[in-house]
């Protein structure tokens, strides 16, 4: 019936068939992903919206740590935190996800500044992986910081030597690396002659915040990438916005990436308690239905 | 007006349908004149204010032969003056009065769409039944013919008896057109185009498909299967519909045109980027642009919090800002989810109100509170970042402005508080700037309205837009007129190669 004078056409009803699966860390996987059109399209600093299931499901705002354009596939990198996510987890290769929309966001903008710091805690070390390596290959000199509160949590470690000019590893229980936060190493990185030309900081919100404040008093620019609650992702709701330099802005369209220095985060991180205890309640029930299955299985 | 037992009602109808039928001589004008204009029979405002499902009943068949007999069958027919797609009103009606209901449809659906939605979402009372002879002479618009009450009527009658046959389509001329969002307007052009022969493919950002009739007006006023119906007649047509793929980041739009093979492209993304007041504390927890309320609700169906996994705020005391359709659904949307004190704040009076009067009776049925000549000033919060009040200032009518209202004016230190823990903003959309930011050489207004010509076509050759990404937040008939008229140019353009 239709012409189908590429294979556009057909791409576009593409299953976003689950991959492969790796477990990275506790509660912390890799997810390769059928998404020819989005992996196409896609930059370092974009994420996705991904939904389980089109009729009850949640719409959840993923980043993309990697895309393979050739083989058509998208890595995403979660934590399990929620319903959602807890369900995602239990997904495996050959599986499929209902809804995957993206590229979304604008991309980072990567060009030659000098010295890039970048730093990563916890999850936020799978988002910064990209803009890294998009650094990195613009040539930057890339110093990398990343932690997590303990080893176990520790996350694309290899990846992350592989490209930096120098790596900085950290937790906050000293079980692995040097025994601190983040922003310990961040304060003496800015410190050096000369200064860092950029830092980019992706991470829990409060990791941000006391980022970009180790940061603002040797002026040293800082990147930030936000994830907030958001439905559509295209700017049609709002429920994604920030104040940033005393002006609202939307995280899925003007973002998600803006001047830490001028992010308003005790807002952000009160907006990102808006549902907690209804999601608190879902994530309970969730557990619940997991060990209720686990025990019929064994049964 | 005040709620009316839907059995009385139906009752009523049929005493007086067989009434009229006896009578021996044809019935005179001032006899239709005389006829009572038939009440819409709805569900007890006590009970739907806890549940979603439709408030307007929908006429009896009596009901409906009835009000089509106070047509006065005028020769000018100002009602078609009044309609943005023309419809032969008196030529339905006439057949409607006969009982000829398949004739009646047939009629309706020889220049409209989508007659079940608009019989329930047009604003009649500003358009064919603006303008109606009857209601004129009855010096009431309220009481003109129901034409929108009779077209929806004979548009379910269809739907419910299986007898909706998807349009016929012409043989395949080879050209592809792309479609991009998927509400009335897209629709609209969708089913023109695809009917002219050319394959068509429709973009959704979204999950589901429907645009602002899925997403954004609740189910109580226009329930999702009758959305639904529309789109698989787009699907039986041939219509492809990609869902989850938005133009401008998963593929841009002039590489649909270059890369893609399409031979032209419709526009149709709407008003989507909320308006906020500008005021302090809007950014509190617990405030929400109405777009993301409805959201919720509707799409996401988070009102079914059993299987819902999408939360919506529990709210206790809301105050919804602002007074179009919107407002009106928020509000009625926020008592359905079980909030105790439901206020629209609206700095104008009831007259200037932008709802549909049936809305704004409807939210007062169900216990909506009106603050009128009252406006938002600031939004205020606890220690946690959450709403805790609306603090409001209090405005008086002075001049006429621009658009010929009143313009209301405030009074100095009127300033009180209102104790809520939610506010809704629905005072309006700005247009989407994803398109036009992708898009090299996309003329846009200072508005971000995107420019297009008497035919629909934007500043870029084989480009054309319609509905609210051109006309700014408006309706869903004015955005079907525009799909109309840019499929023409569309069909005429391919037509010509």
């Amino acid at each position: 019936m239709l012409r189908s004078p590429n294979i556009f056409i057909f791409a576009g009803n593409v299953m976003n068939r689950i991959e492969s699966k790796q477990q990275l860390a506790e509660d912390v996987y890799r997810m390769q992903v059928e998404a020819p059109l989005i992996a196409r399209e896609r930059l370092p600093g974009q994420f996705v919206i991904v939904q389980l299931d089109n009729d009850y499901g949640e719409r959840i705002p993923l980043t993309i740590a990697d895309a393979d354009p050739e083989g058509g596939t998208i890595s995403l990198i979660f934590q399990a935190v929620g319903k959602t996510t807890h369900k995602l987890a239990e997904r495996n290769p050959g599986d499929t996800i209902e809804s995957v929309l993206g590229p979304l966001g604008k991309p980072t903008h990567i060009e030659k500044f000098g010295t890039v710091v970048c730093v990563g805690g916890g999850i936020g070390v799978a988002p910064l992986y990209p803009i890294a390596k998009g650094m990195k290959a613009a040539g930057n000199r890339l110093v990398v910081i990343m932690g997590a509160r303990t080893q176990a949590l520790l996350i694309l470690e290899e990846e992350m030597r592989r490209i930096a000019d120098e790596l900085i590893v950290c937790t906050d229980d000293g079980s692995y690396g040097r025994k601190s936060l983040v922003t310990d190493p961040l304060k003496e990185v800015c410190t050096r002659v000369p200064k860092p030309d950029l830092a980019v900081a992706i991470g829990p919100p409060v990791m941000m915040k006391f980022c970009s404040e180790a940061t603002r008093p040797h002026s040293v620019p800082t990147v930030v990438s936000l994830n907030t609650i958001m439905i559509d992702g295209t700017g049609m709701c709002g429920g994604c916005r920030v104040t940033v330099g005393g002006k609202t802005r939307f995280v899925c369209v003007d973002g998600p990436e803006f001047d830490g220095h001028q992010v308003d985060f005790d807002n952000m991180i009160q907006r990102l308690k808006s549902y907690k205890k209804i999601e608190d309640e879902a994530h309970r029930r969730c557990h619940m239905d997991m060990a209720l299955e686990a025990r019929g299985r064994a049964s | 007006m005040s709620h009316q037992d839907p059995e009385t009602i139906a009752r009523e109808s049929c005493t007086l349908l067989k009434e009229l039928v006896s009578r021996e001589k044809p019935l005179t004008p001032r006899e239709r004149m005389s006829i009572a204009p038939q009440a819409m029979p709805a569900q007890d405002p006590l009970l739907r204010r806890r549940n979603m499902t439709e408030v307007a009943l929908g006429y009896t068949a009596e009901q409906a032969r009835i009000e089509s007999m106070r047509c006065l069958q005028c020769r000018n027919a100002p009602c078609i003056d009044g309609c943005p797609v023309r419809i032969d009103i008196p030529g339905f009606l006439k057949a409607a009065a006969e009982g000829d209901f398949q004739k009646a449809i047939a009629i309706i659906k020889s220049t409209s769409l989508l007659p079940a939605v608009c019989g329930r979402v047009c604003p009649q009372e500003v358009q064919c039944q603006a303008t109606c002879t009857v209601g004129k002479g009855l010096k009431d618009v309220g009481k003109a013919v129901a034409i929108g009450r009779v077209e929806r009527y004979v548009a379910d009658l269809e739907r419910e008896c299986g007898l909706t046959r998807p349009p016929a389509v012409k043989a395949d001329t080879g050209k592809r057109v792309a479609v991009i969002g998927s509400g009335p307007a897209s629709i609209t052009v969708a089913a023109d185009v695809r009917r002219a022969g050319h394959a068509v493919v429709m973009y959704e950002a979204f999950h589901k498909p429907g645009g602002v009739m899925v997403y954004g007006i609740p189910e109580f006023r226009l329930p999702k299967r009758i959305v639904q119906l529309e789109i698989d007649t787009l699907k039986a047509m041939g219509v492809e519909i990609h869902t989850n793929f938005v133009v401008g980041r998963t593929r841009k739009l002039k590489d649909l045109l270059e890369k893609d093979g399409f031979d032209a492209v419709f526009v149709g993304t709407g008003a989507g980027l909320p308006k906020f007041m500008g005021i302090e504390g809007e950014n509190l927890v617990g405030v929400f642009s109405a777009n993301e309320y409805l959201t919720r609700s509707n799409l996401m169906r988070a009102y079914d919090t059993g299987r819902a996994d999408t939360p919506i705020y529990p709210s206790r005391k809301v105050a919804v800002l602002g007074g179009g359709n919107v407002a009106m659904d928020a509000a009625r949307t926020a008592v359905r989810l079980g909030a105790e004190e439901v206020r629209i704040v609206y700095r104008r009076t009831e007259v200037e109100m932008p709802a549909r009067v049936e809305e704004i009776e409807h939210a007062k049925e169900e216990g909506v509170l009106f603050h009128l000549l009252q406006n938002a000033k600031r939004v205020l919060g606890d220690d946690q970042g959450r709403v805790t009040g609306l603090e409001c200032l209090r405005y008086e009518l002075g001049e006429p402005d621009a658009s010929g209202r009143r313009r209301p004016v405030e009074i100095k230190g009127s300033e009180f508080v209102l104790d809520v823990d939610t506010v809704i903003v629905a005072i309006g959309n700005d247009s989407n700037p994803l398109i036009p930011s992708t898009t090299d050489g996309l003329k846009v207004t200072k508005w971000g309205n995107i420019v297009v010509d008497e035919t629909g076509k934007t500043s870029i050759e084989r480009v054309f837009a319609g509905g609210d990404i051109v006309l700014g937040a408006a309706t869903v008939i004015l955005a079907m007129g525009e799909g109309r008229r840019a499929a023409a140019s569309i069909n005429a353009l391919l037509q010509a190669e």
